[in-house]
């Protein structure tokens, strides 16, 4: 089985969580990562920068049209929500928020359970709200693989324990489980 | 073509029956946000599949409009992304000046909100009166809205710190009137703005205008369509018009790329070339 990509979906307490998934990731980890966090609209992205800074893999904002390349993190701007084109590319929408949130989760998750069916990876990390639970059920119906923070080790754990009480995931761990748990599907995909 | 997934196929045949009965053509369209609003659609309806909304579509003309609403967004503000308004303010409204009467075309303008933040912008530059705003869009039932002028007041106080950032000269409640739980705008804002029914997938040029504002909407557009749309504006603008693109927006990708230079392209602020 060889996984194409895997979506994050994080919220409040994410900017710890995702530092820490960041900086555990070899630059030879291919599998791209597509991540949406909850932010206010104005947000500047800067961030985003810093983060890349402390990377050894491409982090971005995802841009309209883009192809999904490999080794790479993209990142949902903000105030859109982003979707996942069957050809693999990004959409972009001003549609209304979903789950009080745009960019939301629900709808990358979603979006992404059509165009990599069985070839995902979705993976509902801290937050305070609901947003990722009908995504990463899709998911799962989807033949995708399925991940979850453990609520008790995340600092919101509001949004992994409604992704928990939707479905039954394949794994739920630390955010260290999880990493390790990636890099040996990685292992295993070369 | 031969379609691996049935639903793709079903969704398929709907945009094409709607465009054969309707004459409204979404073929183009972005396909992971029309799958989205018409799975919505389904679900909110009860249908069971997409075949047996088709049908639907096809023999119950307000079930149809109501889909229509679905596949057309107007999520819109008045002054959204308050750093654009300021540059238009400071890049572009002294080129505007330069002329002796201005016509500006607002493509897909929803439900009117931006087109009144731009009479709003002229009024305080002193260039409304020799002004015509042109704001299209294809949903007739937004455009409605947008001649009435009337919103509701809970957005205005976020609608006023936009205002305020984007560098607004006056009380931003100057120019509405409230009523109730609502906001009437002036109606000295409304005098220069030609509200018209325009679909930028089926419609063609129209008038020969010295700036286009098209913000947002075509990312919803497929890279072929977003090619059509750019031929039209370009065919539109005069030399040396101004297009305006939403955040996200680029023509970077399209045909046009080499006929424009960038006035500002953080806000997305093109210049065509002589």
């Amino acid at each position: 089985m060889q996984y194409e990509a895997i979506v994050i979906g994080v919220s409040s307490g994410g900017m710890n969580a995702l530092k820490i998934i960041f900086a555990a990731m070899p630059a030879h980890f291919s599998i791209p990562m597509i991540i949406v966090q909850h932010v206010g609209a104005q947000s500047d992205g800067q961030w985003i920068t810093l983060f890349n800074d402390k990377s050894q893999l491409e982090i971005k904002e995802a841009d309209e049209k883009e192809k999904i390349k490999k080794g790479t993190i993209f990142i949902a701007p903000p105030n859109y929500h982003l979707l996942i084109e069957k050809d693999k590319t990004f959409s972009l929408t001003i549609d209304e928020r979903v789950n009080y949130a745009r960019p939301s989760i629900d709808v990358l998750f979603e979006s992404a359970a059509e165009a990599y069916k069985n070839k995902l990876i979705g993976i509902v990390l801290t937050g305070a709200n609901s947003d990722g639970a009908k995504g990463i059920t899709r998911i799962q119906e989807c033949g995708g693989l399925t991940i979850i923070q453990d609520p008790k080790t995340a600092e919101s754990a509001y949004m992994p324990k409604a992704a928990i009480a939707a479905i039954e995931p394949n794994f739920i761990g630390s955010l260290d489980d999880i990493v390790t748990f990636l890099l040996k599907i990685e292992q295993q995909k070369r | 073509m031969r379609y691996k997934d049935t639903s793709d196929l079903e969704i398929s045949l709907l945009l094409e029956a709607i465009y054969r009965k309707y004459g409204y053509d979404f073929r183009e369209y972005s396909q992971a946000h029309i799958r989205r609003r018409i799975l919505n659609r389904m679900a909110l309806s009860g249908f069971e599949d997409i075949a047996q909304m088709q049908s639907m579509v096809l023999n119950d003309v307000p079930f149809a409009s109501e889909l229509l609403q679905d596949l057309s967004i107007t999520v819109t503000e008045m002054f959204r992304d308050p750093a654009f308004y300021r540059s238009l303010r400071e890049k572009v409204i002294p080129i505007l000046k330069t002329y002796p009467f201005i016509k500006i075309w607002h493509a897909g303008c929803a439900t009117g909100e931006e087109a009144y933040s731009m009479a709003i912008l002229l009024q305080e530059e002193g260039l409304y009166e020799r002004t015509t705003i042109y704001a299209t869009d294809f949903n007739q039932l937004a455009l409605n809205r947008a001649k009435e002028g009337i919103f509701s007041n809970k957005l205005i106080k976020e609608y006023t710190s936009n205002y305020q950032l984007s560098g607004g000269k006056e009380s931003f409640s100057s120019y509405y009137t409230s009523h109730y739980d609502n906001v009437i705008m002036n109606q000295s804002l409304k005098k220069n703005i030609v509200w018209a029914n325009h679909n930028l997938v089926t419609d063609s040029v129209f008038a020969e205008v010295h700036l286009i504002l098209c913000r947002n909407v075509l990312i919803y557009f497929d890279q072929n369509l977003q090619n059509k749309v750019q031929t039209l504006f370009y065919n539109s603008l005069i030399n040396g018009g101004i297009l305006s693109l939403g955040s996200k927006e680029s023509i970077r990708f399209t045909d046009y790329f080499e006929h424009y230079s960038e006035l500002d392209l953080k806000q997305r602020i093109f210049k065509k070339k002589y």
